[in-house]
């Protein structure tokens, strides 16, 4: 699903990604987790494709294509979905209508027929009632004046409605409190299938308690340092990266 | 070079006096004579003049207009309707190159108390009728307005009438012929305690594709207790010009709301000039330009609080594309004697391009120590965040952008509370941002 090579993206003339790879099976969960300016959000962006993010070296393939010569909407339309840390307040657009022309770019790109106002609403409402989400939001300015959790919700709110191949969700658990989390988690689990797979990059294994990931990266200074089974998660919640960290310092 | 083609209007006024609406009418004859000579002296704005900074008129000082003659049948009521707000149950007037077009118009079943006529024989049969609100006043421009006016709208709206539909008074331009010019004057008197609205349209008939100018003059007067809510199109053909100047009055207690959206020409100016002139009275001023290619818009405003405890509110927007230059000035003047005056302005734009260009010049001018009064401008472009989430959600450039600009403009378009009125808008702004495309 998708093979990343030696991949390093430099932000602002600064190198924040020093050779990464990684590479995503369909049907799998990865978690990448690391300390903070690890460069976990950077990867995030280059891999959805964010002005700014300049790719210096290396290479992703995403189902057997190169993603980086790829738009932006171009790499959503083909199934690459990025849940956003901070997603943005957009005054002036209402959430359902953004939603709605987002379902259905995407449905378009796919050659499926667009939806309706009726079977959109109806497939909306579907999906924000599993998610415990009041409808009300989605008539207001997309994002403002949202909580953090409603914010996440949100996100993952589009991720269903999206189908993606490929989520790449970034720091999607901060900000929740412990019911947000497990109705965020359901979703995510939700969308585990066969023919997709997820990115989980976050700060702490809370969310992993929720999703078990198959595998479990660590992220520290542009470079995965670790990898491993979910036993990995656990060994950062009690240890720290620390030693983690501490270990390739001495290699 | 100036001066030639400045005398040009001149000497067309010299030719062409005699055959004006109300010829031999004293007043009005002398009061045209004032105007000419006006217009003679201070010949065309510069950007030297002060309030002309920002928009210069070569294009159209540099060019020979001449009246645009009545034309019939070169328009056709199919021809309205893209200018007509769907379901929109009105009173409809229509001049068309300035001249007013009955069979076109649409105000037979006009209630008792409203009076609605074309100016051109309202000067003819009964010119002493209008004569207190028809002066000469504005910039040059409107001076040649008062020296050469033939055709307009008059409306007036009896003491406490309520007018049940609003009139749409649509001014067409054909564009027959290169470099035509109308002059339309309109007067619109809301006498105490009635209520009314009125919209304005110009508009470039299909085809208009000559230059062609249109320099109009409004007159308003808002009497005691009285309310009127005036809204603008202005969408003039890609190459017209349109000049317009609103004088408006308001008295004790009365509320002038007006609204003002300009889309169209290739150089435009709107000018509002309202004075409060009688204490508890209300003045709204909320407006949109959207501009793109090489035109040039402006929005000139003054609002003058002239007695006390009178509210004023403004509000502007503006989205500028391509070449475009957006010019938005708001001047509050407060007199000595208007104390408790409580006047805001506020005016924000959104640059399209690295290109487009805006200028704002807010300006306050108060003479009164109780006031409360503000302003502010703000310009910026559209935000990358915003833009790349929207992308990262399938949506392309070009369509994000579109969403954007519609929830910028979406604020000020709300607060058009006729929902007929206010889907129009939308249709005007989805088909500007459909010819960014």
């Amino acid at each position: 699903m998708l093979e990343i090579k030696n991949l390093s993206v430099a932000v602002d003339g600064k190198e924040i990604l020093l050779g990464i790879d990684l590479t995503v099976q369909a049907g799998e969960v990865h978690a990448i987790m690391g300390p903070n300016g690890s460069g976990k959000s950077t990867l995030a962006y280059a891999l959805a494709g964010r002005e700014g993010y300049e790719v210096t070296g290396g290479s992703v393939l995403y189902q057997g294509r190169d993603l980086l010569e790829l738009s932006p909407e171009e790499r959503a339309c083909e199934g690459v979905f990025l849940g956003f840390q901070y997603p943005v307040e957009i005054p002036g657009v209402v959430g359902m209508n953004f939603l709605k022309s987002a379902t259905n770019a995407v449905r378009r790109h796919r050659g499926e027929a667009e939806l309706d106002a009726i079977d959109f609403l109806k497939l909306v409402r579907e999906k924000a009632e599993l998610l415990k989400m009041d409808e009300k939001l989605l008539h207001r300015a997309l994002n403002v004046g949202f909580s953090g959790g409603e914010k996440k919700r949100n996100e993952v709110l589009q991720m269903a409605m999206l189908e993606p191949r490929l989520a790449i969700l970034d720091e999607t658990d901060s900000g929740l409190d412990i019911d947000a989390l497990r109705i965020v988690g359901d979703g995510i689990n939700r969308l585990r299938g066969p023919d997709r797979a997820i990115l989980l990059i976050t700060h702490y294994q809370r969310l992993l308690n929720y999703v078990t990931p198959d595998k479990v990266h660590v992220l520290a200074g542009g470079k995965i340092i670790k990898s491993g089974s979910s036993e990995l998660a656990l060994e950062v919640e009690h240890e720290g990266y620390g030693p983690m960290m501490a270990e390739l310092a001495v290699a | 070079m100036n001066k030639d083609f400045q005398s040009a209007y001149m000497d067309a006024f010299a030719v062409s006096r005699k055959c004006l609406p109300g010829q031999g009418v004293g007043w009005l004859d002398a009061l045209r004579s004032r105007a000419i000579e006006r217009f003679g002296e201070a010949g065309f704005p510069t950007p030297r003049d002060e309030m002309w900074k920002f928009t210069n008129l070569r294009p159209l000082t540099r060019q020979t207009f001449t009246l645009a003659p009545r034309r019939e049948n070169s328009v056709t009521l199919e021809d309205l309707s893209p200018h007509l707000p769907d379901g929109l149950a009105c009173y409809r007037m229509v001049f068309v190159d300035g001249h007013y077009r009955a069979d076109l118009s649409n105000f037979g079943d006009l209630p008792r108390g409203v009076h609605l006529s074309s100016l051109a024989q309202t000067l003819e049969s009964d010119a002493d009728s209008v004569r207190p609100y028809i002066t000469d006043h504005g910039d040059s421009p409107a001076a040649l307005n008062t020296a050469f006016m033939s055709d307009g709208a008059v409306l007036t709206i009896d003491e406490n009438i309520t007018l049940d539909r609003p009139v749409h008074l649509l001014y067409l331009a054909t564009a027959g012929e290169d470099a035509q010019l109308s002059h339309p004057r309109s007067l619109i008197v809301a006498h105490a305690g009635s209520h009314a609205t009125v919209i304005e349209s110009y508009a470039g008939a299909a085809g208009a594709a000559n230059i062609y100018w249109t320099n109009a003059v409004t007159e308003v007067i808002v009497e005691g207790d009285a309310s009127l809510k005036h809204v603008k199109f202005q969408n003039e053909g890609h190459a017209g010009f349109h000049l317009a100047a609103t004088r408006v009055r308001i008295e004790t207690g009365a509320t002038y709301d007006s609204f003002v959206a300009q889309l169209g020409a290739r150089l435009a100016r709107n000018e509002i000039v309202a004075s409060l002139d009688g204490e508890h009275a209300t003045c709204r001023l909320k407006g949109l330009f959207l501009g793109r290619g090489k035109q040039h818009l402006d929005s000139t405003t003054l609002v003058d609080h002239a007695k006390p405890s009178c509210h004023s509110d403004e509000f502007y927007k503006g989205v500028l594309d391509g070449d475009a230059h957006g010019v938005f000035q708001g001047k509050i003047i407060v007199r000595p004697d208007a104390q408790k005056t409580d006047a805001h302005q506020l005016s924000n734009n959104l640059l399209l391009s690295k290109t487009a260009q805006v200028d704002t010049k807010p300006e306050l001018e108060i003479y009164a120590d109780d006031v409360q009064c503000s302003h502010g401008a703000a310009t910026g472009e559209l935000d990358a965040d915003a833009l790349f989430y929207m992308r990262a959600r399938g949506l392309d450039a070009a369509e994000a952008q579109r969403m954007l600009v519609k929830g910028f403009i979406g604020e000020i378009v709300g607060t058009i509370e006729l929902p007929e009125l206010a889907a129009h808008m939308e249709r005007c702004v989805a088909a500007w941002l459909a010819r960014g495309e």
